[in-house]
């Protein structure tokens, strides 16, 4: 059920779009919705960015997996633990860049009886890099459609990713990682019992869309081939608010670009948001210097001053001395004897 | 909001990025492609719909019937024979690469390689 919903869905969305286009509503489908979604996108982006920063963050999170800044003779682990701005940045760069938490992933397992042993579990973090690069490129590419002229990185991704030459017009190379990294990501969650266990509709939704994005994507430049001299004027058209569709464009247009208006208008609401939100973790960007820093917690009632030990025991002293517990400074001794016992002490 | 610098920021170059073909083409100089039809024949060798979106693949299977399975039929336009050929095929009536073919592939954004090998028709004006 968790698979099978998510699957119908996918499908659904795509028979709208297909026979919704051929009943007359292209300028729904190529125009309205497109517009509508990308509206969605980027105020619900903001609106999620902006609901997290609300959020205080009244402590640093240290992470355990590196060892904090210390005594001098301890070597510090800079990069999963930093306690400077610049060993921060390098732990983000690395982060959003090549997906570093996902390579340190371990998985448990039980063998000889009872047996416990953690082995390391490189699989997700090579498919997601295979998937997320795949899907950069591709977006970049897809700037070729949506301006003219072009931007100068089209032509050079163009060409490195067409590169083997195979058919016409060629193959992408990124199209097929595109769509192995989706197999073995999805692979990845019907067949290790765990990870299967875990997953819900909300994580087989987008890996299905995505999967229906890029294959349609494909089946358009191999197969069942479009017109894209007139997909790109309306492509361009809608960048720059005239939008126009020429003619009868193939439905497996419409039902690609409702796909992707679908994606874009469910992201912010979406696991998909770790795009943003991969810059607002906490135990990602706060560098761990909580023993150099005093960060003092936001919802802290400001009339509440700072009451030292100091100040306490000066306010506890007699009770305190009365019960027993030992005490600092002990009781004032008596007026009049108090200046000879301070020259004795001297 | 917590550190509103940052954040705002972040989501500044946020929407520049989402919102990049449509500052990118604010200039408004967008050329939609005129191929120039240098023949009196009216038809091409398929409906126009059909050459539109899949004269690659025609090409390719001309090239392939022709090269691998020998075949040199050729196809008839209105009566007329025509070799199933690049050169002197679609390069017949079509008479100029850089009016016809580039018109449309410098606008999508594709160099087909084909003319490495193949001759490309003179250029008359
Ligand atoms: C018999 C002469 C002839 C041959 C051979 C020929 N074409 Fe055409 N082609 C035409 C004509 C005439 C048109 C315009 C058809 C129309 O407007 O209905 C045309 C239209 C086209 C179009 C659409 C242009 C547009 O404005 O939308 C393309 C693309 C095209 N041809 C490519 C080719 C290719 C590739 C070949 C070789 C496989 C080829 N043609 C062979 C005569 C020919
Ligand atoms: C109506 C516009 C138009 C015209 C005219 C046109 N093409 Fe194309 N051509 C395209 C489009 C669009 C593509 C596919 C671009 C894509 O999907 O990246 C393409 C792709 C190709 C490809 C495959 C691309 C590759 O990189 O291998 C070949 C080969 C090709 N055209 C040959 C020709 C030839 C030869 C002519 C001139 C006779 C011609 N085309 C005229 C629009 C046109
Ligand atoms: C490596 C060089 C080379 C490249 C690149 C090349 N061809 Fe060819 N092509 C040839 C040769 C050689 C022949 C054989 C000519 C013959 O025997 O008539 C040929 C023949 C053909 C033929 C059939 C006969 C003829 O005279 O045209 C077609 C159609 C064809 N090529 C299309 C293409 C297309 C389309 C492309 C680009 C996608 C392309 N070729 C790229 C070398 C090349």
């Amino acid at each position: 059920m968790k698979i099978l919903y998510p699957f119908v869905a996918v499908i659904g969305l795509m028979l709208i779009a297909y026979f919704g286009a051929q009943a007359g509503l292209e300028s729904l489908f190529g125009i309205v919705i497109p517009y509508l979604a990308i509206t969605i996108f980027i105020v619900g982006f903001i609106r999620k960015v902006v609901y997290w920063a609300k959020s205080p963050v009244p402590f640093r999170i240290p992470t355990t997996c590196g060892q904090a800044n210390s005594l001098p003779w301890i070597k510090q682990n800079k990069i999963e633990c930093p306690s400077t701005t610049s060993g921060v940045l390098k732990r983000m760069f690395l982060e959003v860049v090549l997906f570093r938490s996902l390579f340190r992933n371990t998985q448990a397992d039980i063998y000889d009886g009872p047996k416990l042993r953690y082995g390391s579990s490189k699989y997700l973090w090579l498919f997601a890099l295979m998937f997320h690069y795949s899907f950069l490129v591709i977006i970049m590419r897809h700037m070729r459609l949506f301006t003219d002229p072009m931007p100068f990185f089209v032509p050079i991704l163009d060409f490195f990713d067409g590169f083997l030459q195979i058919g016409t017009p060629p193959l992408y190379i990124s199209d097929l990682i595109i769509l192995l990294g989706l197999l073995l990501l999805f692979s990845r969650r019907i067949f290790l019992p765990k990870i299967k266990y875990m997953s819900l509709p909300a994580d087989y939704f987008p890996l299905f869309l995505i999967f229906a994005i890029a294959s349609t994507g494909c089946t358009m430049r191999f197969w069942d081939r479009v017109d894209v001299v007139n997909i790109k004027h309306l492509a361009v058209g809608l960048a720059s608010f005239h939008p126009v569709i020429i003619g009868k464009l193939n439905p497996l247009f419409y039902v690609h670009i409702f796909l992707v208006s679908t994606l874009l208008a469910y992201f912010p609401f979406s696991k998909l948001m770790h795009m943003g939100g991969i810059f607002m973790s906490p135990t990602r960007n706060l560098a761990n210097n909580s023993r150099m820093v005093r960060h003092i917690n936001p919802w802290n009632d400001p009339a509440l001053k700072p009451h030292s030990y100091a100040d306490y025991e000066d306010e506890f002293r007699e009770v305190m001395v009365e019960a027993n517990l030992p005490v600092d400074k002990g009781l004032p001794v008596k007026e009049e004897e108090a200046p000879a016992e301070d020259t004795a002490a001297e | 909001m917590y550190d509103k610098g940052k954040v705002l920021t972040g989501l500044a170059i946020f929407v520049i990025i989402v919102t990049f073909p449509i500052w990118y083409n604010a200039s408004g100089s967008e050329h939609y492609p005129n191929p120039k039809i240098l023949t009196k024949v009216k038809d091409c060798v398929m409906p126009l719909a059909y050459m539109r979106s899949s004269h690659m693949k025609l090409l390719v299977d001309w090239r392939d019937e022709v090269l691998r399975d020998g075949n040199r039929t050729k196809v008839t336009v209105d009566g007329v024979k025509y070799q199933r050929s690049l050169q002197d095929g679609c390069m017949y009536c079509h008479k100029s690469k850089t009016k016809f073919c580039d018109e449309c592939h410098k606008y999508v954004g594709t160099e087909p390689y084909c003319w490495d090998c193949h001759f490309v028709p003179k250029e008359t004006d």
